[in-house]
């Protein structure tokens, strides 16, 4: 990816920012700024999802480009929304034979990749296992 | 008055025990253990860095109370592992938190108290009535060459505060500082791993530092170490923290719940910053907190503490992100070669 493109959206990788139809209520991520069902009676606003999901499907991940390669093995997810628009990220776990159709997840700030180790540091959002934390 | 808006800690999942890193370099574990006061510390995962975990110590702060991110005027983070030599750790953790673009941005160095470095400035900003909020971050992925004494403690984690006048958690009823040029601890340009003077450098560093810094601030508020309920100090291992507070006249029990060293180790910039955050986190409205950091080269931090109702009022819910306590419980113990593996651990000194 080039540098200039993943940085247009850059706001809306870390934050998860999307839109939503004002006439149905139906989100979109990544942003839409036409609702296909409402068409031109829908009014298209700014929306931040909450990042908690669902896993849909999965795979594991073992050979990547070099930029990924440190991480071998990962998951990588196609994950629903809560709201609604399903994502592809990646799952963070610490074993890949975690992962499971229906894990709930929860969105979290990572490093995606990096150009070599002179280039840009990608950052974004990827999904961990929604587990509740000790009590204490 | 300025004071402490709200804060968050993040510190990784990932830990190693002091007796595996001992087992690869063939020490002594028991003889290290019971040296440093330090059991086991945190390691970041492969896609975590300093960046990372200021975004989402910040972010837990943001959770526990209401704020636009659009009136905060101002993002400092204290870190001495910066991703970039140059392009600002600040400039990512204000966009990942929809601060910009009307803000300020820097990032600070100051060894392990850049952190503490950054909430003073947050308080002269706020104070002098130019930003409405400003959010002072300490955040490290601590690096200590291979088999380097400071491998044993250098440690990731961070913690985040939100500076502002508007109904305080906790008001800092001031703040000094004391400095000197020494050279303790460094890392010169393009280098990997820092270097130390050896193991005689805590008199002239840290003890003389917090020392000095902790009698200014004393001698500033008019109080003594009686009217404090907790104290908090830059706890590069737990043995400096606890003869420091001895010197000083303060009690084990005040220093209880901010010293996290022994199952954290030493997260640099955000050593005293997380250290501060677990004391808040059992804090009571009243309580008086203490708090001196330190960064080598070197210098303190002082600060005078005193924490409000709000921190038990419906605007600020201290339950709605992990405590300290909470993020350092249920680790991922790691051995020596995943380790290697997740501090991209290869270049030898
Ligand atoms: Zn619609």
């Amino acid at each position: 990816m080039s540098v200039p493109r993943f940085w247009r959206k850059i706001s809306k990788r870390y934050n998860l920012e999307g839109t939503r139809c004002t006439q149905c209520g139906r989100t979109f991520y990544p942003p839409r700024t036409f609702c296909p069902d409402c068409r031109r009676s829908g009014e298209i606003v700014p929306f931040r999802f909450q990042g908690k999901g669902e896993v849909v499907t999965f795979t594991v991940i073992r050979t990547a480009s070099d930029a990924f390669a440190r991480q071998t093995p990962f998951v990588l997810a196609i994950i629903r929304l809560d709201e609604g628009p399903r994502v592809t990220a990646q799952v963070v776990v610490e074993n890949v034979s975690e992962a499971h159709i229906g894990m709930r997840v929860r969105s979290v700030f990572r490093r995606i990749g990096t150009e070599g180790d002179s280039g840009v540091i990608y950052y974004g959002t990827k999904f961990v296992p929604d587990v509740p934390y000790p009590e204490g | 008055m300025t004071g402490i808006i709200t804060y968050g800690a993040y510190i990784p999942r990932y830990r190693i025990r002091l007796e595996e890193i001992a087992r690869v370099w063939g020490d002594n574990a028991q003889d290290i253990i019971g040296g440093l006061g330090v059991r086991e510390k945190s390691v970041p995962d492969l896609d975590e860095d300093t960046a990372t975990i200021a975004v989402e110590a910040a972010r837990n702060a943001l959770t526990r109370r209401e704020i636009d991110p659009g009136e905060i005027g101002a993002v400092y983070v204290g870190s001495e592992s910066h991703p970039y030599a140059v392009k600002p750790t600040a400039c990512t953790v204000g966009e990942a938190i929809r601060a910009t673009p009307a803000m300020t941005a820097a990032d600070y160095e100051f060894a392990c108290k850049a952190g503490t470095a950054a909430i003073q400035t947050c308080m002269g900003l706020v104070g002098a009535g130019m930003i409405r909020y400003g959010l002072a971050i300490g955040a490290d992925v601590a690096q200590g060459a291979p088999s380097d004494a400071l491998e044993y403690t250098a440690a990731a984690g961070g913690a985040a505060f939100l500076i502002g006048r508007d109904d305080p958690i906790a008001r800092i009823h001031g703040t000094v500082s004391f400095t000197t040029d020494t050279p303790d601890f460094w890392r010169r340009e393009g280098q990997n791993y820092p270097r130390h003077g050896g193991r005689f450098t805590g008199d002239p560093g840290y003890f003389k530092h917090v020392q000095g810094a902790a009698h200014l601030m004393l001698e500033q508020a008019g109080t003594s170490p009686g009217d404090y309920d907790y104290a908090v100090f830059h706890q590069p291992n737990a043995k400096f923290p606890r003869r420091v507070a001895e010197h000083l006249g303060f009690t084990p029990e005040q220093i209880r719940p901010g010293l996290v060293v022994p199952e954290l180790g030493n997260t640099y910039s955000g050593a005293t910053m997380v250290g501060l955050a677990a004391t808040l986190d059992v804090a009571k409205p009243g309580d008086r907190i203490f708090v001196t950091s330190f960064g080598s080269g070197a210098g303190s931090d002082s600060f005078d503490v005193e924490v409000t109702d709000a921190i038990e009022a419906g605007a600020f819910r201290r339950d709605a992100a992990p405590t300290v306590r909470q993020l350092l419980s249920n680790p991922i113990y790691v051995d020596y070669a995943h380790y290697a593996k997740h501090k991209g651990k290869i270049v030898m000194q």
